[in-house]
Formats: C-alpha cells, sequence, structure tokens
C-alpha cells in the first residue's frame, strides 16, 4: 500500500477549464430527472413531442424516396445556411404567419436551439445584457448564461410579455448607460407560460423595441400548434429588420432530425451563416432532405393537424384534473396551444423543495427555478401535457395533488417549505437535461 | 482456492450487475453499476446489466447467473429489499445479508449498535414528521436546541449522496432544514455538528476476513460535502491516506472494522467519521452499497492501496460465490 499523502481533485484539466465552466456542477434536482424517465413515473417534465401521432410508413416513404432520388446528395456536406430547396420551402411554412421573406434570408440551423446559440454568439459579448420574460425557455437562459450575457427579466401577465414593464425596464437600463442586446420572446404558446400574446400586444412591443432601438428575438416553435384554429401572425411580419424569427421542425415533424432556422435580415444573415460554418460546418444534408421531401409529399398540414388533436385533447385532460385535483390557492394557465401549463402553488409552498417528495410519489415536473435566471419561481411549476397519455395525465395530477396536500401539510407544521436559505438552484447544474426543455 | 473455486475458474463466470432502481440516487446508481460492470468485464466476466424494475425477477429467472453485484443507492438497494428477494431466489450476491443491510441503512439503528460496542458517535435525536405535526414544531424544535446545541446536522434517517441534508447554525434555518430533511423521507435524525476532518474508511472481504482499505480525506471546498460536491470533480480535494497521525489512522481504520464486525456487515463497506483534533474519532454512517463512481471514495482508495477495481470486484463476485455454496451445503 502506498504511503504518499497528496491531494487528488480527480481531474486533471481542473486548471484548463474556462471560467464560464465552473458553474457547469452536479445538482441534486437535476439527478432527480433521471427517475423521471421510468416508465412508473408519469413524467409531466418532459416537453417531448408526441412522436407517435407520426406515421412510421410515412416517414418511412419519405426517406426512402428522398435516399432513391438525392442519396448522394443527403449523405454529403452540404452548403453552410442550409439546402436550397428547404429554405424555399420554410418560406412558404413562415408565410401562414404572415411572414414574406426571401429564402436567402433564411438560415437552416441544428434546432432553433442552434439558432439562438448563434444570434447570441454574434451579438452577445461577457457581461452584455438582454431582456427576456419572466419565466422564460430553460434552453435560452442556458444559451445566454453559457455566453456570460446578463438576463433581465420582466414581468408577464395574462396576454404575455408586458408592454409597460417591458417600457420600463429599457427606460432603466438606458438610464443606467446600458442598451440591451435583444429583448427575447415567446409571443405564441409560451413555453413554460403557456400564454399567447395577442396582436394588439405584438404590435405594442414591437413598437417599444423599435423606439428603443432594441433588436426582437422571436422564438416561435409552436406557432402551427394552436387548439382555436387560426394561427397568429408573428411579430416578424411587421418588421423585416429589426426582428430576428426562430422557427422549428421539432414540434410540427420530427425533434429528432434536429432542424430548426433562423429568418434574419441580410446582413444578420451573413454573420449567423458564418458563425454556423465555425460551429457545425453545415447543417446535417440529411435531416434537411428528409423534410423536404416530407413536405414536397406527404400532406404535412393535415399531420399538424393531427398533432394539434393530440395536444388538445391532453391539454383538455390537464385542465380537468388540475381543477379536480388541485388544493384551494392553485392557479395555473389555460394555453389555447402548445405544451405547456404554468401553476402557481398555494403561498408558501416550494415547487423546488417539493420535487423530491413528488418523485417519491412517482410525478415528476419542472420547478419554477428553472426558468428564471435569478432564483425566482420557487412557487411555480411546469406541467408538460405533451407526451404521456390523457390517463396517465390525469393520474399525474392527481399523484401530484396528494403531494401538495402533504406539502401543506408540512407548511402548517413548520409554517415554511423552503429548504435553508441560499439553495435556491439558479446556475446551469439546476437546469433539466435535454429531454426537459 | 478450493477445488469449487478453481471449477469456477473454468468456466466464464455469469454476473448481473444491477443498478439504477427508483430511488432518488438512480443517477449515481446508474454511474456506479456502468463501472462495475466495464470493470468485471475486463476481468473476463460475462456482466449482464439490469434495471430494477419488473422485468428483474423473470429475467434473473432466466438468466440464472452465478452472481448478482447489487449497486443500488438508497430505499429497495440498501434496505435490504432487493438481498431478500436473490435470497428468494436462491442467487448468490455480493455484499451484506438483508437484516444487516436493513440494520445498517437506518442511521440512527447503526449509530446505537456502534455506542453499545464502544464507539463515539455524536448526540442526536430521532424525530418523524408525525411527533412536529402532533406535538408542535415551534416546541419539539426547542427542545432539540436546547438538548444538542446548535449548530446540528439535519439528515433522513435513511439516505445518501447527503440528498436532504444541511447544516443548520441557525435556529431560524431549522424549520427550513427539517422540510428539505423530510422530502427525501419521514423521518430525520438531528445530530450535533461535529468540526473536524471528514473521513471514509472502506472495508473489503474477499474471503480472509475483513480489511481496512487507506483512510480517504475529504476537503470539500463549499461548507460540506454535499451532492454537488459529491459529483462535480474537481469540487472536493481528497486525501489518500488521510493526513493523519498514525494512531489516529489506526483509530479510524479499528472504527470501520469494527462497524463492519459489528454491524454483521459481508463483502465490501464504507464507513463515514469525523476526526476531532485532540477528541478523537466519531461514528457516522456506513453504507452496504458504496458509490463507485468516477468521484466515489471506495474506488480512491482500492487505488491507494495499489488494487484494481476490477479485480477487487471480481475477488467479491467469487467470494459471493463462495458463501452461497457453503451456506447450501451446510
Amino acid at each position: 500500500m502506498t504511503t504518499e499523502s497528496h491531494g487528488n481533485r480527480l481531474d486533471p484539466h481542473l486548471a484548463r477549464y474556462a471560467q464560464r465552466t465552473h458553474s457547469m456542477t452536479a445538482s441534486e434536482i437535476r439527478s432527480l430527472f433521471a427517475v423521471a424517465s421510468r416508465p412508473e413515473v408519469v413524467s409531466l417534465a418532459g416537453g417531448m413531442p408526441n412522436i407517435a401521432a407520426l406515421s412510421m410508413d410515412v416517414v418511412s416513404r419519405s426517406v426512402t424516396e428522398m435516399l432513391a432520388k438525392r442519396g448522394q446528395v443527403a449523405l454529403q456536406y452540404g452548403s453552410g445556411n442550409g439546402d436550397p430547396r428547404l429554405r424555399e420551402q420554410i418560406c412558404d411554412i413562415v408565410a401562414l404567419q404572415g411572414i414574406t421573406t426571401h429564402p436567402d434570408d433564411v438560415v437552416v440551423t441544428v434546432g432553433s436551439q442552434m439558432a439562438l446559440d448563434l444570434v447570441t454568439r454574434i451579438f452577445c459579448d461577457p457581461g452584455d445584457v438582454i431582456v427576456a420574460e419572466a419565466p422564460s425557455y430553460v434552453g435560452a437562459l442556458g444559451v445566454f448564461r453559457a455566453y456570460q450575457v446578463g438576463v433581465e427579466h420582466v414581468a408577464m401577465d395574462e396576454h404575455g410579455l408586458e408592454p409597460t414593464a417591458l417600457r420600463e425596464r429599457l427606460e432603466t437600463l438606458a438610464a443606467q448607460g446600458r442598451t440591451p442586446k435583444f429583448v427575447y420572446t415567446i409571443p405564441t404558446f409560451h413555453n413554460p407560460a403557456g400564454l399567447s400574446q395577442p396582436q394588439q400586444r405584438r404590435a405594442e412591443i414591437l413598437q417599444i423595441c423599435q423606439s428603443a432601438g432594441v433588436l426582437v428575438i422571436e422564438d416561435d416553435p409552436y406557432g402551427l400548434l394552436g387548439f382555436e384554429g387560426s394561427i397568429p401572425e408573428a411579430i416578424r411580419a411587421h418588421d423585416s429588420d429589426g426582428v430576428i424569427y426562430l422557427g422549428s421542425f421539432s414540434k410540427t415533424f420530427a425533434a429528432g432530425l434536429r432542424v430548426g432556422w433562423a429568418v434574419a435580415p441580410h446582413g444578420v444573415r451573413e454573420k449567423l451563416t458564418l458563425a454556423a460554418e465555425a460551429a457545425v460546418l453545415c447543417p446535417p444534408a440529411y435531416s434537411q432532405l428528409t423534410i423536404s421531401t416530407y413536405l414536397e409529399t406527404q400532406p404535412w398540414m393535415d399531420q399538424v393537424k393531427t398533432f394539434r388533436e393530440v395536444y388538445r385533447e391532453r391539454r383538455d385532460a390537464a385542465l380537468e384534473s388540475l381543477a379536480q385535483f388541485m388544493p384551494a390557492g392553485t392557479t395555473w394557465t389555460r394555453p389555447d396551444g402548445g405544451f405547456y401549463v404554468w401553476v402557481t402553488l398555494p403561498d408558501g409552498i416550494d415547487a423546488t423543495s417539493m420535487l423530491p417528495r413528488a418523485v417519491t410519489a412517482r410525478v415528476a415536473y419542472v420547478p419554477g427555478t428553472a426558468f428564471y435566471i435569478d432564483g425566482q419561481g420557487r412557487q411555480n411549476l411546469r406541467i408538460s401535457y405533451c407526451f404521456p397519455t390523457p390517463d396517465a395525465i390525469r393520474e399525474g395530477v392527481r399523484r401530484l395533488g396528494g403531494v401538495l396536500e402533504e406539502e401543506l401539510e408540512l407548511l402548517n407544521t413548520f409554517g415554511t417549505t423552503a429548504g435553508p436559505a441560499g439553495s435556491a438552484p439558479t446556475d446551469q447544474a439546476a437546469a433539466p437535461g435535454p429531454q426537459t426543455l | 482456492m478450493n477445488a469449487d473455486q478453481q471449477a469456477s475458474e473454468m468456466t466464464t463466470l455469469r454476473v448481473v450487475v444491477l443498478a439504477g432502481g427508483l430511488s432518488h440516487e438512480r443517477d449515481v446508481s446508474v454511474r456506479s453499476g456502468r463501472r462495475i460492470a466495464e470493470a468485471l468485464r475486463g476481468e473476463g466476466l460475462e456482466v449482464l446489466e439490469l434495471d430494477m424494475d419488473a422485468a428483474l425477477v423473470p429475467t434473473l429467472r432466466t438468466e440464472r447467473p452465478d452472481a448478482v453485484f447489487p449497486v443500488l443507492h438508497g430505499a429497495a438497494g440498501e434496505d435490504g429489499a432487493i438481498r431478500d428477494l436473490l435470497d428468494l431466489l436462491d442467487l448468490p450476491y455480493v455484499g451484506s445479508a438483508p437484516a444487516e443491510s436493513r440494520l445498517t441503512y437506518d442511521k440512527p439503528l447503526a449509530k446505537a449498535a456502534l455506542r453499545r460496542a464502544g464507539i463515539e458517535t455524536p448526540g442526536s435525536v430521532v424525530l418523524p414528521h408525525a411527533a412536529f405535526r402532533e406535538l408542535g414544531a415551534a416546541e419539539v424544535l426547542r427542545a432539540v436546541e436546547e438538548k444538542l446545541n446548535l449548530p446540528v446536522v439535519v439528515k433522513p434517517a435513511k439516505g445518501g449522496s447527503a440528498l436532504g441534508v444541511s447544516i443548520v447554525r441557525d435556529a431560524a434555518e431549522l424549520p427550513g432544514a427539517m422540510v428539505a430533511c423530510f422530502s427525501y423521507g419521514d423521518t430525520a435524525l438531528i445530530e450535533q455538528y461535529v468540526a473536524g476532518t471528514e473521513v471514509a474508511i472502506s472495508v473489503i472481504d474477499i474471503g480472509e476476513g475483513p480489511v481496512a482499505l487507506p483512510p480517504v480525506e475529504i476537503v470539500p471546498d463549499g461548507a460540506f460535502y454535499d451532492y454537488t460536491a459529491r459529483y462535480t470533480a474537481g469540487l472536493t480535494e481528497f486525501f489518500t491516506p488521510a493526513r493523519l497521525a498514525a494512531e489516529t489512522i489506526t483509530a479510524v481504520t479499528e472504527a470501520a472494522l469494527t462497524a463492519h464486525r459489528v454491524l454483521g456487515l459481508q463483502g465490501l463497506s464504507r464507513t463515514d467519521v469525523i476526526v476531532q483534533p485532540h477528541a478523537g474519532v466519531k461514528y457516522l454512517e456506513t453504507n452496504v452499497a458504496p458509490g463507485m463512481t468516477e468521484t466515489s471514495l471506495l474506488p480512491q482508495a482500492l487505488e491507494a492501496a495499489g488494487l484494481d477495481l476490477g479485480a477487487t470486484c471480481a475477488a467479491l463476485v467469487r467470494q459471493a460465490i463462495s458463501t452461497a455454496r457453503g451456506v447450501a451445503g451446510q
């Protein structure tokens, strides 16, 4: 046996990591999501599209046809801004939301997550500030954090991002000599809030940003997934210079293909393309051509309608069971599309501290803190109704109701359900993994 | 090597590594399990990795492995349940028997057993959630403060990886710490906080009696060795062997061997203690399914002892088979 005594930190590369890497640590909260993946657990955490509603025969036919006709292209490198034909088709899709654009102004990316990464990369230096809704998409916050960008949260009301609060925040920042690089917003079927901005609200937000000279990043993965039939007009429809629009095939076709896009003013799109080439050379040709063939040969809008019905049925199950099982004092949003319900718990209940108890009861959700940069959201949680069956959703919400009853009893006993001071998870480690975005 | 062992060597041993489960420590267990499985494969054993789910019993019946290596952390893995099941199926397994696992997993019971054996352990009280509800939290917590004095450590009576554990230095933090604890289990162990050097001593028994490995000294960067510090390489500095005087090394080693013996453990265990300057060794807890991840303590102790993880795990498997045959032959 050795007798040498020396310290060991078990990672010989420790001194080499960049400063921004230091917040990437293991986390108790994140570890609990490992249990959520088990079939015994009703996971209301995962924002995974319901691929079961997609015909594998249809996909198979598209792939077969694509390989037969364009296999040599599909298995080769492609252009950095994406396949020309797919970019034309994307123009047709965004036209459904009132956007008129040219294929040259479309940059295809590896999911819209990459578009978000590229936008942040080309606009933001460490220490810059951006504005985002409170709460906001956890994957976006992860990108902003990775680029060491400060996030100024602006409150939402029942119609989404609140214009007065936005104006005041921009004025406050201006008074401090700080100009945000952009306002990041999800105007339609917001993740996690489940809210949509009415058209008048969108116009107001755009006008505020235009007046302040601030760019808008419009993230719109759920725009076609409304339950009421009409497709909301995008903010980008009213300003082609001041708005960068991000879209995705993940929710309308297949997330596994990892294809999204950015529609950007020509100067920006040149930078995005160069940044994309530096990152991945080109988006995957195989995925792009599969989607292009699918769009060309299949009634893809019928599939979107099928998805809407699938999600509407699940939304209804979630809302009905929330009404049945949630204790007094709990409130929640009523989404008209998309994947999520945002739940506000009774006063004093802490969704983060409650998660281990929920996992023990075999139900999982994402605590509200994941959707804020600064530890807010302890009284909130996000329920995703997109993936489980309606019966599983009802059972999951029933279990959650039982957990909340126990939590209320703890509150009654101890006068708090929050953990020790300072334990609010505010770093990257507290964010769930890719399957719970 | 006896005739049975020689016969075992002639054929490839088939081992099930059991990891995952539904406890809060699933993630850690999966990582530990993968590491053990790879180590055993490196020794030429045939390894099947199984999770603890509805398919487990039928698969074990069909596969009839030569042995099972349970690497399940938390309830079921450490409370004796899975070992009872393996006994029912007449399958040899690495590690301790059900009753002894159950005793060890229950921290207050294990502390009491060690106290009776003359090993010091921090003063503590054990209180279920119901006690606070029925008697009133304020009064109970006041009694706790009066008896133990702050700071105290609040932890679930059963559980691992420091989940639900808080160090409370201010009375105002006590209710929050209780809540955090009760999120992971219904009973809390509230222990006097002991300042000192945290040391983990692993014990291995591959048929020649329990042997203590070099003690590992744990120096976390943060306030204590919590979940993040345990599973993020770089956030904790380890010293193996611990930077302790020779007589203290002997004392912590004896404490771990005593725990292994008093608790009736087999195969492997890890005992955690605090060494106080000039005040001796205080026993904290013992684990019957120690972590085996890249940042876990037992693998570090093996390396410091010049022992190979794969060879040691394979020896534990052979010992489990040999012990089972011995029992069956009685």
